[in-house]
């Protein structure tokens, strides 16, 4: 493994091997020394044109833990506001020999583009609409945590389907590991062109989230509504979403009575209120919050496997 | 010239390239028997002892010690395994494999005895890096080595304090311990001549 730009890139050998990895990993997050000496001497890039709280700081704490020497550029305040361009100012970075640079920008392939043009090795932390594929790898691990063996377990995705890079590399990343995969979304966020994706790959599409529910899924994943990417015209009024999309105290008990042992994540940050209620985010069956704590394992799995092997020919 | 040229090399007798065993199952339990014996008389009884093995034949052989200290000296003595994959000097050599479990047993490792247990002891670099990861865990009061075969080649100025066999050998020989548990035959250690892959002799698994 040289780059991880999509999910679509790991076979399910790999996936395996990253989410083992990634259990070694978290038990070291847990001892009082916090640091293998793994990546000392590598120098890692965080490159980050748009905002993160989760993303970026776990992969710093994740490479700093393994020994490398970290840097974060964001969007704001780097030469990108003084009119530079993405290739100028990735070149510009590649230039100072660094190992790594891990990527998030607002554009879809924008990973993949900086791959093409830089020595280092190039990890995909969120491009536009496209994939997010540390998110779906830290989604399966935290689920495989709770569930054990994801293979023949039900996992239903909820939400804004269209601006959701989270789901399209968690549907990826699942159907890899063999759990029967359920997309929900209301007609307008359902993004278009999917219905050959989802015959060639067995995912399954609808509209009712309570026959979903009714049906006791093993996992509900509920995705952010990403006002940000939205221009207008998908749902009416955030009331409306709410009552349609939503997973409220009453839909909770909804699911619950069919699966008690159902298990609700979220990637963050949450719209409380809108797609999910407080009683669904802090309740029991929640794992937000291991799903953070996972976020640094996996990302230091990642590094490893990226960054401390034998040199691959570029 | 290095002195390993002059030691004895595979049995003439044998095709070339065909292992032989230098272990059979009877000597293993006797080697380990041995250790155990060894392990307390050092230590002046199996109190404050910890074993951990090095995965992923050191996790038996530990186990293994620690039935045999019960058997002997009556005390259950704690068992984990510590693993050094990313504590390794090579690993910009080889591909990236996933790391085994570190497991420590719940009373830690602070002034306690450890003792690591491995199964080949080759050019030291594997108990180098062991003795890394065991400085991030604690602080033990001393810690201690026991392998089951000691190939010669050090590379660190590092020696085991409870060897089961001395084996001497060629560079180009490949030693490979089998154990019930691990491997799907029953416990032997054979030796072949060969080529070790240049540069790597302390990688972890059946040969070494």
């Amino acid at each position: 493994m040289r780059h991880l730009l999509s999910s679509a890139d790991l076979t399910r050998d790999d996936v395996r091997m990253l989410l083992a990895t990634a259990a070694e990993m978290h038990d070291v997050q847990r001892r009082d020394v916090k640091k293998l000496p793994t990546l000392r001497g590598r120098t890692i890039i965080n490159l980050f044109f748009e905002d993160s709280t989760r993303t970026r700081s776990s992969f710093e704490i994740a490479g700093k833990w393994m020994s490398a020497d970290t840097i974060n550029i964001t969007g704001k305040g780097s030469s990108t506001s003084k009119g530079e361009s993405l290739r100028d100012t990735v070149m510009t970075i590649d230039a100072m020999s660094v190992d790594c640079v891990v990527i998030r920008h607002m554009a879809s392939g924008a990973a993949h583009q900086v791959a093409q043009w830089v020595d280092a090795s190039v990890v995909n932390a969120g491009d536009g609409t496209h994939e997010h594929p540390t998110q779906a790898l830290l989604d399966a691990y935290t689920m495989e945590q709770r569930l054990g063996s994801l293979e023949g377990r039900r996992v239903a995705i909820v939400g804004d389907l269209t601006h959701s890079r989270v789901f399209r590399s968690n549907a990826i990343t699942l159907r890899r590991l063999g759990a029967e995969v359920t997309l929900v979304a209301p007609p307008t966020l359902m993004p278009s062109g999917i219905r050959p994706w989802a015959e060639r790959d067995g995912l399954h599409l609808t509209d009712d989230l309570d026959a979903v529910l009714a049906d006791g899924p093993d996992a509900v994943m509920m995705l952010r509504v990403q006002r940000e990417r939205m221009s207008g015209g998908f749902f009416p009024t955030p009331r409306e979403y709410t009552v349609g999309f939503g997973l409220t105290r009453d839909r909770l008990r909804a699911l619950t009575d069919a699966n008690p042992e159902a298990v609700i994540c979220h990637p963050g940050p949450m719209n409380r209120g809108l797609e999910i209620s407080a009683d669904a985010a802090d309740g029991a069956r929640s794992l937000v919050l291991d799903q953070v704590s996972a976020g640094v394992a996996v990302r230091m799995a990642v590094l490893y496997h990226l960054l401390a092997g034998e040199e691959v020919a570029a | 010239m290095r002195a390993d040229d002059m030691l004895p090399t595979a049995d003439d007798a044998a095709a070339p390239g065909a292992p032989r065993t230098v272990m059979s199952e009877p000597d293993v339990a006797r080697a380990l028997r041995r250790i155990a014996h060894e392990i307390v008389e050092r230590n002046k009884g199996a109190d404050d002892l910890v074993l951990l093995g090095i995965p992923t034949r050191g996790v038996e052989l530990s186990r293994r010690l620690a039935a045999l200290l019960q058997e002997v000296e009556g005390v259950e003595v704690p068992v984990g395994a510590l693993d050094i994959t990313m504590f390794r000097d090579d690993l910009r050599h080889q591909p990236t494999r996933a790391p085994m479990p570190t497991r420590i047993p719940p009373g830690g490792v602070d002034d306690r005895v450890v003792v690591l247990v491995d199964d080949v002891l080759y050019s030291g670099r594997t108990i180098r890096a062991a003795l890394d990861a065991l400085a991030d865990l604690g602080r033990p009061r001393a810690v201690r080595l026991a392998v089951l075969v000691d190939r010669g080649h050090r590379e660190l100025p590092i020696r085991a304090d409870h060897v089961g066999k001395n084996l001497p050998t060629a560079h180009s020989e490949r030693v490979m311990v089998r154990l019930t548990g691990v491997d799907d035959a029953g416990d032997s250690v054979t030796i072949a001549s060969g080529e070790t892959r240049a540069g790597r002799p302390s990688t972890p698994g059946g040969a070494r």
